[in-house]
C-alpha cells in the first residue's frame, strides 16, 4: 500500500494550486508595499519604505486611521456586552420567542450588505446621523453583534448551567453568580467574539461608503475612493498593515478559543 | 431574560429591521402608492440585463467555488490532524483579510502592467498584455477568491461527520475507491455541498466591492444598480425597489434550501 494512486496525486496537485490561489493575493501586497517603484512592478526594483512614509506623513490618512481605530474600539466596547447578554439569555431561556430573536440577531449576516447600507443611509439622512461618529459606531455595532453572539453561544454550549444554579443556591444573586461562575468559564469565547467584532469594524467598507463623510471617514472609505481613481502604492502599505493587524488578532482569537475548547 | 436580549435586539431593530423596512416602504410609496419602480425593473432593459448578469455570475462563481473547494475540503478531511489544521488555516486566513485589500491585490496581479502579465511576457508566452481585469473575468476571479472559504468550511464540516468505516466497508465488499467515493462518500457530502453553494450564491448576489473595482464599469451587478441610483441619480425609489427584489431573491433561496437542510448549517453554526 505504499504506492500512491494517480487520483490521490491529482488531489494533492489540485489542492495545492487552490491553496496557492487563496494565499497568493494576500502575500503579494507586502513586496509591492516595500517597492521603490511608482507603478506596480514585480519583482520590485529596490527596497524602499517611501509608501509607508507617505502614509504616516499624510494628515488625511492619519485622520482616517484614527477614525477606523476609534470606531473599531467603540464597536467592541458596545457590541461585546450586548452580544454576551443576548447569547446568555438565548441559551438559558426556554421561551419560544428566543428562537425568533436568535434568528433576528443573525440578520446582519443574511441581508445583503448593500441593502443594509442604503437602508441605514435613508434612516440616518432623516435623523441627521450621516457623516457622524455615533452613526458610524452604531452601524458597526449592529454588524459586529452576530460574531459576538455566535462565538459566545458556542462557548456557552460547553458550559454546564447547573454550576450557576449551585452558586445561586448558595446565596449569590443571578448577576453575581454570572460574573463569578459563568463569565470566567466563557471568557475565551467572549474575547474571541470581541476580536471578530473589531476586525469586522476595521474591514467594513460598504456601509461606510454610504454613511461616512467629512472628517469622519474610515480608512476603508478613503482606500476605496483612491482605488477607483488610480493605483497608489500607499494603499499597498496600508493594506499590509491592516492585514498584519487582522492576522495577529485572528491568531490571538484562535489561541483563546483553543484554550476554551 | 427578555431584558437581557433587549439592548442587542434594539440595535438590530433600529439599524437593520427599520432601515430595510424603510427601504421597502420607499419602493412603493412616493406621494402616494406606486408600483412604477417595480414596473421599471421588469420592463427596462438595463435592469433586466443587470439581474440576469448577476445571476449568471453568481452561478458561475458557485460552480467554480465548488469545483475548487471540494478537493481542498476532501484533502483536509483525509489527512492527519496537523495537516488538516494547516490546510484550513490557509483557507481561513484570507477570509479575515479585508475584502478591499484583496480586491486591491487582484488589481495588482491582473492589470495590464500587473504581475501576471509581466510574468507571461517575460516568459514569452504572450507578446501583448492580456485583458485580465476591468471585465467580468477579473470580477469572477476575485469573487471566487473571496467566497471560497464559505464553500470549503461547510464542506469540511459535513465530511468530518461521514464515518470512515463506511468507506472501508465499501472497499471490503470489493468496490474500487472511485466507486465507493461516487456511491458512498459523494452522496453523504451533499448536505455540505448544498450549504456551501447556498452561502456562496447568496453572498455573490449582493456583492459590491469586487464588481465595482474590478468590473471596469461594464459588469454592472445588481448591487451597483442600487448604489448608482442612490449616489449618481438620487433615485431612491428605484434603488429601493431593486434592493427589495434582491432581498426577496435571497430570502426565497434561503427558504427553499431550508426545506432540505437546517439553516444553522448554512450559516455555519453547526
Amino acid at each position: 500500500m505504499t504506492r500512491i494512486s494517480p487520483a490521490r496525486i491529482a488531489l494533492y496537485v489540485i489542492s495545492a494550486l487552490v491553496l496557492i490561489y487563496l494565499i497568493l493575493p494576500v502575500l503579494i501586497i507586502a513586496p509591492i508595499s516595500f517597492s521603490s517603484a511608482r507603478f506596480l512592478t514585480f519583482p520590485p526594483p529596490s527596497f524602499s519604505t517611501r509608501w509607508y512614509q507617505q502614509y504616516f506623513a499624510n494628515p488625511a490618512w492619519m485622520q482616517a486611521t484614527r477614525v477606523t481605530l476609534t470606531v473599531a474600539l467603540l464597536t467592541v466596547v458596545i457590541a461585546t456586552p450586548f452580544g454576551v447578554a443576548a447569547a446568555y439569555a438565548i441559551s438559558q431561556s426556554k421561551l419560544r420567542i428566543m428562537r425568533v430573536i436568535h434568528m433576528a440577531l443573525l440578520l446582519p449576516l443574511v441581508v445583503p450588505i448593500i441593502i443594509t447600507a442604503v437602508g441605514i443611509f435613508f434612516v440616518y439622512a432623516k435623523v441627521g446621523l450621516v457623516a457622524t461618529m455615533p452613526g458610524l459606531v452604531l452601524a458597526n455595532v449592529m454588524l459586529g453583534l452576530p460574531y459576538v453572539v455566535i462565538s459566545v453561544l458556542a462557548g456557552l454550549q460547553s458550559f454546564d448551567p447547573a454550576q450557576e444554579m449551585v452558586a445561586r443556591s448558595l446565596g449569590m444573586n443571578r448577576l453575581r453568580s454570572f460574573f463569578a461562575v459563568t463569565l470566567p468559564q466563557i471568557k475565551s469565547s467572549v474575547v474571541a467574539g470581541g476580536i471578530f467584532a473589531f476586525i469586522s469594524a476595521m474591514d467594513e467598507t460598504i456601509v461606510a461608503l454610504f454613511i461616512s463623510g467629512g472628517q469622519y471617514q474610515p480608512l476603508t472609505k478613503r482606500m476605496f475612493t483612491a482605488l477607483r481613481d488610480e493605483i497608489d502604492p500607499t494603499i499597498a502599505a496600508i493594506s499590509t498593515l491592516m492585514t498584519a493587524a487582522s492576522f495577529m488578532l485572528v491568531l490571538l482569537a484562535s489561541a483563546r478559543q483553543k484554550k476554551a475548547g | 431574560m427578555l431584558a437581557l436580549v433587549s439592548p442587542a435586539l434594539l440595535v438590530i431593530l433600529l439599524l437593520i429591521v427599520l432601515p430595510v423596512g424603510w427601504l421597502a416602504w420607499q419602493s412603493i410609496y412616493h406621494d402616494g402608492f406606486t408600483l412604477e419602480n417595480y414596473r421599471r425593473i421588469f420592463t427596462e432593459d438595463i435592469y433586466w440585463r443587470s439581474f440576469a448578469l448577476t445571476f449568471e455570475i453568481s452561478l458561475a462563481v458557485t460552480v467554480i467555488a465548488l469545483l475548487l473547494g471540494y478537493p481542498v475540503a476532501y484533502l483536509a478531511n483525509s489527512v492527519p490532524k496537523c495537516w488538516s489544521i494547516l490546510i484550513l488555516s490557509l483557507v481561513v486566513l484570507p477570509f479575515w483579510t479585508s475584502v478591499l485589500v484583496r480586491a486591491y491585490a487582484w488589481l495588482a496581479l491582473l492589470q495590464r502592467t500587473g504581475v501576471i502579465n509581466q510574468l507571461l511576457r517575460y516568459l514569452d508566452v504572450i507578446s501583448e498584455p492580456l485583458a485580465l481585469v476591468h471585465n467580468t473575468f477579473g470580477t469572477v476571479v476575485a469573487t471566487v477568491h473571496i467566497l471560497l472559504p464559505f464553500m470549503v468550511l461547510p464542506l469540511y464540516a459535513t465530511m468530518q461527520k461521514i464515518p470512515g468505516d463506511l468507506m472501508q466497508a465499501g472497499a471490503s465488499l470489493g468496490a474500487s475507491p472511485s466507486l465507493t467515493f461516487c456511491r458512498v462518500f459523494l452522496p453523504l457530502s451533499l448536505p455540505g455541498v448544498l450549504a456551501g453553494c447556498t452561502m456562496v450564491f447568496v453572498l455573490c448576489l449582493g456583492f459590491y466591492i469586487t464588481p465595482e473595482l474590478l468590473g471596469g464599469g461594464r459588469t454592472v451587478m445588481v448591487s451597483m444598480l442600487v448604489s448608482r441610483n442612490v449616489e449618481l441619480y438620487n433615485q431612491f425609489g428605484a434603488a429601493s425597489a431593486v434592493g427589495v427584489v434582491l432581498l426577496l431573491s435571497v430570502l426565497a433561496i434561503f427558504f427553499i434550501v431550508s426545506r432540505f437542510i437546517s439553516l444553522d448549517r448554512v450559516l455555519g453554526q453547526k
